[in-house]
């Protein structure tokens, strides 16, 4: 299948164009990202028919500012008996991770800054910070190596629980990326590349022509282990309050904490654009609703679907996860792409 | 409703349901196959219906429930012993009380202190009446002994203040003679609450 790459058709993608990218991606997605905790303490809140944050600003609009206040103001602790150094590198990791694995999403349309605006005038600014011809192992690659963040984390701060949540990490993260690695293979048989612009092209045939209809199965696959990944609920082990405190984030507080849980509504966004551009259709238009439009109406669903299963179903057992994992999902996941490569052959 | 059901206390007499608890599996290939039935039943579902179905409750329907305390109170029952009030006579204006000096003799903490004296027209009048809240155990013999209805328990419950002597001066529990026509009348022990119906529900024992 001939491969088309984004700097053929576009505009030249320029250092500045590129940087201007980074910068927004940066600045929206730790912003909205920051909102996510002010929507899932709404959405969880309505689904027990409370009223979730209400004081502050009008309808507790403005509670992430004073979260944020918060979290910058308070008190830097490092444990007495902690290793310092990669104490405090592990939530970097997390963050870093987290928006490096953005780099190489279709995050927002391309456009062109207006002329008037003095020196950056005219730059074109890419939809994707950087099309790598790799670009979905690269975000699964990415993200699993957000796996050091709470991994150091654990070990680094001497507490038992951050050890337990730790080992958690260590023994979900990796379990579930077999999961996601092969639930996405069957789609990246069909399309034949690796660049999401390919995938988002090969579904431009309107409804029918999503990877939902054709590989459902992979598509249930990524959602339970991209749940995993994120650290969502019916996984999320690492931080499993009754039974280890807070898991690997136990002894950390103020901007540190702050830094994980970026981290994690960034992976959550990433997660579910992966989900909107591999199997729905990704930013193509819709009828008459426009691609832009298209792709934030599925992101906000996956972030909803997030919100609405945490409101709605309890944990599982880590072994229970690891049985999840290893004699069903697998297994499944492994059918489902000999049965897609027989298909493709026949 | 009657209130049949929940009179009757003997356990073991009304209809229970058991529930349908089936055997667990015993061999793999029976493992296997409930853990296909349960997948492919779609009970996770059902679980996700309800909350989504709360959520329209809650914003579309009015039945949040949340409380916003300070700004929102629920009403309290008449039964609640809070912060004393002296009531006065609708048809004059002037406190009910006749300084006849019953709730100071009942009080069981000796908390009540009064002193009274004859105006120009012979009539009692009360010159002092204090009530000691630090001693107070809020029984509520003073408003259950007084003949007059004068002294009651109001609904004034958010009793935290720099000075106890803020609640207990005769003029601070008498109704402000501007509020008269807002007066509420004293129901009596063992009134129960005006919304006691709708209160009423069937406990979970009853199921």
């Amino acid at each position: 299948m001939e491969t088309t790459t984004l700097i053929g058709q576009l505009p030249e993608v320029t250092a500045v164009g590129v940087a201007i990218k980074a910068i927004l991606i940066l600045a929206i997605i730790s912003a909205v990202a920051g909102f996510g905790t002010y929507l899932e303490r709404k959405v969880l809140a309505f689904m027990q028919r409370r009223l979730g944050p209400m004081h502050v600003g009008p309808y507790g609009l403005l509670q992430i500012a004073a979260d944020g206040i918060k979290l910058f103001t308070k008190e830097d602790i490092v444990p007495q008996h902690a290793n310092a150094v990669i104490f405090k590198v592990a939530p970097v990791i997390t963050a870093a991770t987290a928006f490096i694995a953005l780099s190489a999403v279709p995050v927002f349309p391309d456009f062109r800054i207006p002329e008037f605006i003095p020196v950056l005038g005219g730059t074109f600014v890419p939809s994707i910070a950087s099309d790598v011809n790799v670009g979905i192992l690269f975000v699964l690659g990415m993200m699993a190596a957000g796996l050091y963040g709470p991994l150091l984390a654990g070990m680094a701060q001497a507490n038992k629980w951050g050890i337990i949540g730790a080992a958690r990490t260590a023994i979900q993260f990796l379990s579930y990326e077999v999961i996601t690695g092969l639930s996405i293979l069957a789609p990246i048989m069909l399309v034949g590349s690796l660049s999401l612009v390919d995938f988002n092209e090969a579904q431009s045939g309107g409804f029918t022509s999503w990877f939902v209809w054709q590989q459902p199965v992979a598509f249930i696959l990524f959602l339970i282990a991209g749940f995993a990944e994120t650290n969502r609920t019916p996984f999320d082990l690492l931080e499993h309050e009754a039974e280890v405190i807070s898991g690997y984030a136990t002894e950390y507080s103020g901007m540190r904490w702050g830094m994980f849980f970026i981290g994690e509504y960034a992976n959550m966004i990433t997660i579910s654009i992966l989900a909107a551009v591999v199997f729905l259709g990704g930013y193509n238009d819709f009828g008459f609703i426009a691609g832009w439009i298209m792709i934030l109406l599925k992101v906000a669903f996956f972030f909803f679907l997030m919100l609405w299963v945490r409101a709605a179903w309890p944990h599982v057992r880590p072994d229970q996860l690891m049985w999840l994992c290893w004699k069903v999902l697998m297994p499944i996941a492994v059918i489902n792409v000999v049965v897609t490569g027989i298909v493709i052959m026949v | 409703m009657g209130l049949e059901q929940f009179k009757n206390r003997n356990v073991g007499t009304q209809e229970y349901r058991v529930l349908d608890l089936q055997e667990s599996p015993k061999t793999p290939m029976a493992k296997f196959a409930q853990v296909a039935k349960r997948t492919f039943k779609g009970e996770l579902f059902v679980g996700l219906g309800v909350t989504v179905r709360e959520m329209f409750n809650a914003l579309f329907r009015g039945q949040m429930h949340t409380v916003k305390y300070p700004l929102e109170k629920l009403p309290i029952s008449p039964r609640y012993r809070a912060i004393h009030e002296m009531l006065r006579l609708l048809e004059s204006g002037h406190y009910r009380c006749i300084g006849c000096g019953l709730c100071e003799k009942i009080c069981i903490s000796n908390c009540i202190s009064m002193d009274t004296r004859y105006d120009e027209n012979q009539r009692k009048e009360v010159s002092e009446y204090t009530i000691n809240f630090g001693r107070c155990i809020f029984c509520g013999y003073c408003a259950e002994v007084c003949p007059e209805l004068a002294i009651v328990h109001g609904p004034r419950y958010e009793t935290a203040s720099e000075q106890r002597a803020s609640f207990s001066l005769f003029e601070d529990m008498l109704t402000p003679i501007d509020k008269l026509s807002l007066q509420q009348e004293y129901d009596g022990f063992g009134a129960v609450s005006p919304n006691a119906d709708e209160n009423i529900k069937k406990t979970p024992l009853a199921y």
